[in-house]
C-alpha cells in the first residue's frame, strides 16, 4: 500500500508536515492532456469547511426576503387544493368535468404526471450512484426531496377520484382487508398492483432519503447554537459520530438501497402503465407502454429538477457546487430520454397501422387529427421538438434558457398523459357513446393547488434541511482523497 | 455513571488531512489495537483496509427481508384470492404466480429496504444518544473538516502515557486530547 510506504518514509518528520526528501519519485506521473481533463465537481478548489458552511449555512441563517411571500402563496395554493378536495368529497365526483365515456380525465392525468416527476429523484440517487456518476452528489438531496413531495401530490388524486374515499381507505379496496361481505381485494387487477407500487415507492424513497440525511443531520447537530436545534437535529441524527466502523455499514446499506431502488423505480412507472396497457382500450393496449412511460417519467422528472435547482442555485449562490457542468449533464439526460419518448410516439403510430386493428388505427388518427388535436400537437411540440434544442452547447449552458425549456418539458409531459387518457376514452366503439371532456373549474384549481402543496413542502425542506448532501459532496473533492496532494498525500506513489 | 470519579473513555487524536489519518489508522492496526475507531466527515476510500475492518454484513439483513417480502406477497395473494374466498373474475385463474408477481416484487423491495435500514442501525448500535465523544468541543469538527482517531481505554493494549506517546510520535497527531467517560 502506497500510504504505508509514505508513513514509513516520514517517520522522523513533524506532525502534519511532509519532508520532500523522504523518497525519490520512482515513476513520473504526467498530467492528462488538457482536452481530456474533466472540470472539477466543486469549482474554485473550495475547502471542506467551506462546503459545510455554505450548505449548512442556508438552513441556519434566516431565510432570504423572498421566502415568506413564496411560502404564503404556496400555502394558499395548498389550502385551495384541500378545500376543493373537501368540496369534492362532500358533494361527489360530479363537481369534476369527467363523465361517460371519459371516466378518467384530469385526476389520473395529474396522478401520472406527479408520479413521473418523482422518477428523476430516484434515478439520480440510485441509478447514477450504481453507475458511479459522481456529479450526482450535488443534486441528489434536492432531487430526492422533490421525489417525495411529488409522490405526496400524486397520492392524493387516485384516492379522491374514488368519490366515496372512506370505502377506498377503510375497509377498503386499497388495502388488503376484506370488505363487509368478506371478499378480499382481487390481485388480478393492475390497479391494485399500482397501490403497492406507489406506496412502496413513496416509503422506500423516504427511507433512502433519510439514510442519506443521517450524517448531514449530525453536522447540523454539531453546529447548532440553540438547544431546540440541537435536540431536533440530534434526535434524527440518532447519535451518529462519523465513525469509520459505522461508515462501513452505512456505505454498504447505501449501496443496497441504490440496488433496491433501481429495479423499484423501473417497476413503478411500468406498473402505472399497466393500468392502461393491461386493459383492452384501443390506444392503451400496447406493449410499448412500460419502457415508454419510464423514459417519459425520467424526462419530466429532470425537467422538474432543473425547474427547481436553477433558481435555487442562483438565489443561494451555489454556483461552485451546482456547476454549469451539472446543468449540462442534466440537459443531456433530457435529450436522451426525450429522444426515447419521441421514438415511442412514432412507434405507437407505426404499430397502430402495422398491427392491422382498425380500432387501434382509428384511436391514433383521432389522437392526432380528432377534436383533441390541439393537445396532441402541444405534446409533440413540447416533448419531441424542445429537447432537441439541447444539441446546442450554447443553449444548454445558458441557465435561463434551460429553465425555460424545463418548464416546457413539464407542460408537454402533462399533455402526454392527458392525450393518452382522454383521447383513448372519449370515443368508445359506438358513435352513440362518443363525448368530449371539458374540465370544470374544480378540476383546474385542484391541479393548480397541488403545486401549492409541492412548493410548500419544498420550501420547508429548504428552510430546515441541507439542500445538498454535505458529506457526499465532500467525498468527491480532491481534498477528500488520501492519494491526492490536496488530501495530504506526499505524492510519491 | 453515578460515581464522582471520572472514568477514562480514551485518547482522541486529531489529524488535518485524510492521508494523515489513514497513515495513523495503518499504524494503529499494525500496533494491534482492537478498541479504536477513526472518525471522518465522509467515508474515505480504503479506510476499511487501513483499519482492518471486515466486510459489512448488512447484505444478510436485506436478503432475509427481501425473501420475507416475496414470500409474504405470494402467500397473501394465494390465501386471499384462492384459499379464503375464491371468486372468479374475468375468467382468470384463481391463483398464478404471474399476476401475483408485481405485488410480491414490490413487497420484496419494501421489506428488503426496511431490513437494510434497521440492519445497518443494529450493526452500528444506533440510535445511541449518549456518547462521550460528543461532549468534546474539538470533536464537533469530525462532521466538518477534521479527522480523528480514538483509542479507547477498554483496549487491552491501552496505557495512558504510552498510547499518547504512540499517537504523537508514530501517528503524528496534530493534537491529542484525553476523553472522560
Amino acid at each position: 500500500m502506497a500510504t504505508a510506504a509514505n508513513a514509513a518514509g516520514h517517520g522522523a518528520g513533524k506532525k502534519g508536515s511532509h519532508d520532500p526528501h523522504d523518497a525519490p519519485p520512482v515513476l513520473k506521473v504526467y498530467d492528462p492532456p488538457k482536452e481530456l481533463e474533466r472540470e472539477p465537481l466543486v469549482l474554485n478548489n473550495r475547502s471542506l469547511g467551506w462546503i459545510t458552511d455554505t450548505i449548512a449555512g442556508i438552513c441556519e441563517k434566516p431565510m432570504p426576503k423572498w421566502w415568506w411571500p413564496a411560502f404564503i402563496v404556496s400555502v394558499g395554493g395548498m389550502g385551495m387544493m384541500f378545500s376543493l378536495v373537501a368540496y369534492l368529497i362532500s358533494t361527489g365526483v360530479g363537481v369534476w368535468g369527467l363523465n361517460q365515456p371519459a371516466d378518467w380525465a384530469w385526476d389520473i392525468t395529474n396522478f401520472v404526471f406527479w408520479i413521473g416527476i418523482g422518477h428523476a429523484g430516484t434515478l439520480i440517487s440510485a441509478v447514477l450512484f450504481l453507475l458511479r456518476q459522481k456529479w450526482r452528489t450535488s443534486i441528489n438531496r434536492a432531487a430526492e426531496a422533490m421525489t417525495l413531495f411529488a409522490v405526496a401530490c400524486a397520492g392524493i388524486f387516485p384516492v379522491v377520484h374514488t368519490g366515496r374515499v372512506w370505502f377506498a381507505l377503510y375497509p377498503g379496496f386499497l388495502f388488503p382487508v376484506p370488505n363487509a361481505n368478506g371478499i378480499w381485494p382481487q390481485f388480478r387487477s393492475p390497479l391494485l398492483w399500482d397501490v403497492f407500487a406507489v406506496s412502496t415507492y413513496g416509503t422506500v424513497s423516504l427511507l433512502f432519503w433519510y439514510v442519506g440525511l443521517i450524517p448531514d443531520l449530525a453536522t447540523l447537530r454539531d453546529r447548532s447554537k440553540s438547544l431546540l436545534r440541537k435536540l431536533g437535529y440530534g434526535f434524527f441524527a440518532l447519535g451518529w459520530t462519523n465513525s469509520n466502523r459505522h461508515w462501513s455499514n452505512y456505505e454498504k446499506a447505501y449501496l443496497i438501497f441504490a440496488g433496491l431502488s433501481t429495479p423499484l423505480v423501473l417497476s413503478v412507472h411500468s406498473i402505472v402503465s399497466f393500468d392502461f396497457a393491461v386493459s383492452q382500450v384501443p390506444g392503451w393496449h400496447t406493449t410499448i407502454f412500460p419502457p415508454y412511460f419510464v423514459a417519459g417519467a425520467i424526462f419530466s422528472g429532470f425537467g422538474m429538477v432543473l425547474t427547481l435547482l436553477i433558481p435555487l442555485r442562483a438565489l443561494f449562490s451555489l454556483h461552485d457546487i451546482i456547476t454549469t457542468r451539472h446543468i449540462e449533464l442534466m440537459c443531456k439526460v433530457i435529450l436522451a430520454t426525450g429522444s426515447i419518448v419521441g421514438y415511442a410516439y412514432g412507434m405507437e403510430f407505426f404499430i397502430a397501422w402495422y398491427g392491422g386493428s382498425p380500432y387501434e388505427l382509428y384511436a391514433f388518427k383521432n389522437r392526432a387529427f380528432g377534436p383533441y388535436w390541439w393537445a396532441y400537437w402541444s405534446m409533440i411540440t413540447c416533448n419531441v421538438i424542445s429537447p432537441h434544442l439541447f444539441w446546442s452547447r450554447t443553449l444548454r449552458t445558458s441557465p435561463v434558457f434551460v429553465w425555460f425549456v424545463s418548464i416546457v418539458v413539464n407542460i408537454g409531459m402533462w399533455f402526454e398523459r392527458f392525450v393518452i387518457i382522454v383521447t383513448s376514452l372519449h370515443r368508445d366503439y359506438l358513435p352513440s357513446s362518443w363525448g368530449y371532456f371539458t374540465p370544470s373549474w374544480v378540476d383546474v384549481f385542484t391541479f393548480v393547488g397541488s403545486f401549492g402543496l409541492f412548493m410548500t413542502l419544498f420550501l420547508l425542506f429548504i428552510r430546515f434541511l441541507p439542500v445538498i448532501a454535505i458529506s457526499e459532496v465532500k467525498a468527491v473533492t480532491p481534498q477528500a482523497d488520501p492519494h491526492h496532494p490536496l488530501g495530504g498525500a506526499t505524492g510519491h506513489h | 455513571m453515578s460515581s464522582s470519579v471520572s472514568r477514562p473513555h480514551g485518547l482522541l487524536a486529531e489529524f488535518e488531512t485524510p492521508a494523515d489519518v489513514m497513515n495513523a489508522a495503518i499504524r494503529c492496526r499494525d500496533a494491534g489495537f482492537t478498541k479504536w475507531d477513526v472518525y471522518t466527515p465522509f467515508p474515505i476510500h480504503g479506510m476499511d483496509d487501513a483499519m482492518g475492518v471486515k466486510k459489512s454484513q448488512v447484505g444478510w439483513f436485506t436478503f432475509v427481508g427481501g425473501v420475507t417480502g416475496f414470500t409474504t406477497g405470494m402467500t397473501m395473494i394465494w390465501f386471499m384470492n384462492k384459499f379464503d374466498y375464491p371468486l372468479v373474475v374475468g375468467g382468470k385463474p384463481l391463483f398464478t404466480p404471474l399476476y401475483a408477481f408485481p405485488v410480491s416484487y414490490e413487497l420484496t423491495i419494501l421489506l428488503g429496504a426496511f431490513a437494510t435500514l434497521f440492519g445497518m442501525l443494529f450493526l452500528n448500535r444506533l440510535p445511541k444518544f449518549y456518547n462521550p465523544l460528543l461532549k468534546v468541543e474539538r470533536f464537533k469538527r469530525a462532521s466538518d473538516d477534521r479527522f480523528f482517531v480514538c483509542i479507547e481505554a477498554t483496549d487491552p493494549k491501552y496505557a495512558s502515557e504510552a498510547t499518547r506517546q504512540f499517537l504523537a510520535d508514530e501517528c503524528h497527531a496534530a493534537a491529542i486530547e484525553y476523553v472522560e467517560e
